[in-house]
């Protein structure tokens, strides 16, 4: 087991270089150069262009950036200064990440408690009407886009826009709204595999034993059909905090989704890495924790 | 959910994107505010993130400029009419135009207590032109001697001095500024946000003044949270005729325009800059006397890529030609929800020398006509022109209809040539690479006629991306910055401005309005020629 994880800390390192160096390269290819567009429509003092580019290093090749941008992470975790406004990408970072943590978050509990309890109550009684209702309730969420319900919530419900001090509890609601389409995944992946396994033969194995039902539902069959629907959310969780843009932009809430849409759109390429780098650490301590729940869900998966 | 992404990430850009295309504006109006004035009262206002820390000499965006200018004052300022008005200064005179003497107001203080010199402006000057600096601005002092000494011309040139010996202190409260050149209105220059002066205590750290900055004007910085507001508190020393007549203002970021209307309509926010396109058609309804619908000083053109085959020896009949076939009225009316005003010149509203008409017949729709005028002019070369835009700022409704027009009136084929984001657009502009048309935009700096022509249309100014160039008239112009005084400069650049339709370096299409509105909390908001309110006198009712 310790070893196994070793191994796979260690197969991170590879990945992350690989997906910084992506990212680095397609910032740089972008059309568009950030120092000359703080100008505006007027014509950039050639000079004063020249000065900030070589105050930000921006004049050196783009290999040579980039292991300047490397080694400031790794040795001094410095992520570099914003071209625009000077400011560490780090402070730039640690008020834009808190929000959407506990953003995501949210959505994710709501996801999970919501989404697994929908998904049982439908297993359990598949083809019947609470099934079907659920299943249409799903298909509705599925098929209606996010910035359509945010909207419909903002505009006929009357919900406020969140406050600046972007306390939780005014986050609940975005937070519904942003777990929404991952939650019909969940009650469909949950309802699937939990209607499949209740024909399996170990289940019957375990009401012949006389087992009460509580315990055949809530350890046979639960640990059995979670295999998929934790697959799933391990990789939702990363989404959620990326894929934030659209929500996090009607509730007013500002995140890491506005900030990377930002980022792309001033070409600030420090901030946008050190943004993306963050969140595939995400994806990747997520991938991990993901694979090390199956085999405490199956007692049949063993690391060595 | 994959499949979901990329629809959402396009949903979302086009939400946030047409948050970034700022444009603000006001009638003073009765007002929707009950209560007693709070002289005391804090209002709140929608501004976006500052692009740069809050130095004066390194901001250029709106956002930064609004925050800037309520906590520095300049020398001077203007009114509504374009009329120079003193500030900080007790007089900007000049016999020749060339040498200009300012005399400060006595007993000015900065927010930090420390007294404002001769010396605080000289310092602040030398400092942001300086090329070490790095300061957006730095150009704006090129017309002061000896700035080449501190911001040489070639790349990764060091400077030979760290002042400008063109400025000079006399004393405490005099202090001159010698030209290269005589520039009559240079006096007007001052009012602009790169002229403030700056504490000693600036220089000791100028990376945290940014974040802290200690100015001269009405308001008193207090704090910054970062992408969430600033705060700023009225200055109760303040000597200035913009004494705030409340107690002070918070600056709201919100993320999207629809946002910050909803917040205004649930009276959480208490001004704004501008309305969403989403919420323009019902605005007025919404609001009542609190919508705000006021042209500011600010112009839309489409110009042309002098340095194409196609325009290269252009026939300016046919350059008029396309103009006139552009149905201004119609399109302001509908495709803008009008929220323009079609132009009749290429000098704004609200600026000295505007005149109206000054396009005399060049702006009007007349289809007969457009297409004579290209057909004696030779036509088109490829009978094709193209409209380069940016798709990010919602320019793309209003390049489809001016292209419909164009068509329909004369023939030419006419396409709009989106690039991805403003970035994009910017890029092929000055890279020249610009194949036909683009769409291009000045606000004011200066409310003088010549911040329209020269530095628009002169050979190699600021603004002239489109490479045109053209002797007599930059001769003409070189005539009008000579002028003996104010006044004849003003009427010279006005000659130039009917003079400009036998040129056509550009088609103007409209002036820009100021739509936005306000809350029940406040009254008296008005917005001046940059399309920003005037926060100094916004006054807050009691409940």
């Amino acid at each position: 087991m310790g070893r196994y994880v070793a191994r796979r800390l260690l197969q991170m390192i590879p990945v992350f270089l690989g997906t910084t160096l992506l990212i680095f390269l397609m910032v740089y290819s972008l059309p568009g150069d950030p120092v000359a567009a703080l100008f505006g429509d007027k014509a950039a003092d050639p000079t004063t262009v020249a000065k900030i580019r070589h105050d930000l290093g921006l004049d050196h090749s783009i290999w040579r950036q980039y292991w300047d941008y490397m080694s400031g992470i790794v040795l001094h975790f410095d992520f570099g200064n914003q071209i625009a406004s000077g400011r560490p990408v780090t402070d730039i970072l640690s008020s834009a990440f808190p929000v959407t943590l506990r953003l995501a978050g949210l959505a994710f509990v709501f996801e999970v408690v919501v989404g697994i309890g929908l998904g049982i109550m439908a297993g359990m009684r598949a083809g019947r009407l609470a099934d079907n209702a659920i299943l249409i309730f799903t298909l509705l969420i599925i098929s209606v886009p996010v910035f359509v319900i945010g909207n419909i919530l903002i505009g006929t419900f009357g919900v406020n826009a969140v406050s600046l001090d972007e306390n939780t509890s005014e986050l609940i609601v975005p937070a519904m709204v942003l777990g929404s389409l991952s939650l019909a995944y969940v009650v469909r992946l949950t309802r699937t595999s939990m209607a499949e396994n209740l024909r399996a033969d170990y289940m019957r194995t375990a009401i012949a034993k006389g087992l009460p039902r509580r315990r055949v539902v809530g350890v046979h069959l639960m640990r059995n059909s979670l295999i998929p629907v934790v697959t799933f959310l391990g990789t939702d969780l990363g989404a959620l905090m990326g894929g934030a843009v659209v929500t996090e932009s009607i509730f007013n809430i500002h995140g890491v989704g506005g900030t990377i849409y930002e980022s792309i759109v001033r070409r600030e390429g420090t901030t946008l890495v050190g943004l993306v780098t963050i969140l595939v650490l995400v994806y990747l301590v997520m991938a991990l924790l993901v694979d090390l729940l199956y085999a405490v869900l199956d007692p049949r998966i063993r690391y060595a | 959910m994959r499949g979901a992404t990329s629809a959402k990430w396009v949903a979302g850009a086009a939400i946030i994107a047409l948050a970034a295309t700022a444009c603000g504006g006001g009638d003073k109006g009765s007002d929707g505010a009950q209560g007693a004035v709070d002289p005391n009262g804090i209002f709140s206002v929608e501004l976006g993130e500052p692009e740069n820390t809050l130095v004066p000499s390194n901001t250029q965006e709106s956002n930064g400029s609004l925050a800037v200018n309520s906590i520095f004052s300049q020398l001077v300022d203007y009114d509504a009419q374009g009329k120079l008005t003193m500030v900080n200064a007790e007089s900007v005179t000049s016999s020749d135009s060339k040498l200009w003497t300012v005399k400060l107001k006595k007993d000015w203080k900065f927010h930090d207590g420390t007294p404002v010199t001769a010396n605080s402006y000289v310092n602040a000057w030398n400092w942001a032109a300086n090329v070490n600096n790095a300061q957006l601005n730095s150009s704006w002092f090129d017309a002061i001697k000896g700035y080449t000494d501190v911001h040489p011309a070639e790349k990764g040139a060091k400077p030979t001095a760290d002042k400008m010996s063109g400025l000079k202190v006399v004393d405490d409260t005099t202090f001159t500024i010698e030209l290269n050149a005589p520039l009559p209105y240079f006096a007007y220059k001052l009012g602009y946000t790169a002229y403030s002066p700056l504490p000693d205590s600036f220089f000791k750290d100028p990376k945290a003044a940014g974040e802290h900055p200690i100015g001269n004007g009405p308001y008193k910085f207090e704090s910054w949270d970062h992408k969430k507001q600033i705060k700023v508190v009225r200055y109760d020393d303040y000597k200035g005729p913009d004494k705030a007549k409340n107690g002070g203002v918070i600056f709201k970021n919100y993320t999207t325009l629809e946002v910050a209307y909803q917040d205004l309509k649930a009276n959480n926010v208490d001004v704004l800059r501008q309305i969403g396109p989403k919420d323009l058609p019902l605005y007025r309804q919404d609001l009542g006397k609190r919508a705000v619908d006021k042209p500011y000083s600010a112009i839309q053109t489409i110009a042309f890529a002098f340095y194409t085959d196609q325009w290269k020896n252009a026939n300016p009949k046919v350059l008029q030609g396309l103009s006139m076939a552009i149905d201004r009225n119609t399109i302001t009316k509908t495709v803008l929800n009008g929220t323009r005003e079609p132009a009749d010149g290429w000098v704004a509203k609200g600026v000295l020398g505007y005149q109206p008409d000054a396009a005399g017949d060049i702006t009007k729709y007349d289809p007969a006509k457009a297409k004579q005028l290209i057909q004696d002019g030779g036509g088109v070369p490829g009978n094709q022109v193209s409209i380069q835009y940016n798709s990010d700022g919602g320019h793309k409704e209003w390049v489809d209809a001016v292209c419909n027009s164009i068509t329909q009136a004369t023939g030419v084929k006419c396409v709009g040539d989106g690039k991805a984001d403003f970035q994009a657009d910017l890029q092929a502009r000055k890279g020249k690479q610009v194949k036909s048309l683009y769409r291009s935009g000045w606000v004011l700096d200066y409310p003088v006629n010549a911040n329209f022509i020269s530095d628009l249309f002169r050979t190699d100014a600021g603004g002239n991306q489109g490479g045109f160039s053209n002797k007599a008239l930059d001769e003409k112009i070189a005539k009008a910055d000579s002028a003996a005084s104010l006044d004849d400069s003003v009427k010279q650049y006005q000659a130039v401005e009917k003079d400009l339709v036998n040129y056509m370096p550009s088609i103007p299409l409209w002036y820009y309005k100021v739509n936005a509105g306000y809350s029940t909390k406040v009254s008296d908001v008005d917005y001046n020629q940059q399309g920003d309110p005037v926060l100094t006198d916004i006054q807050v009712h009691k409940k």
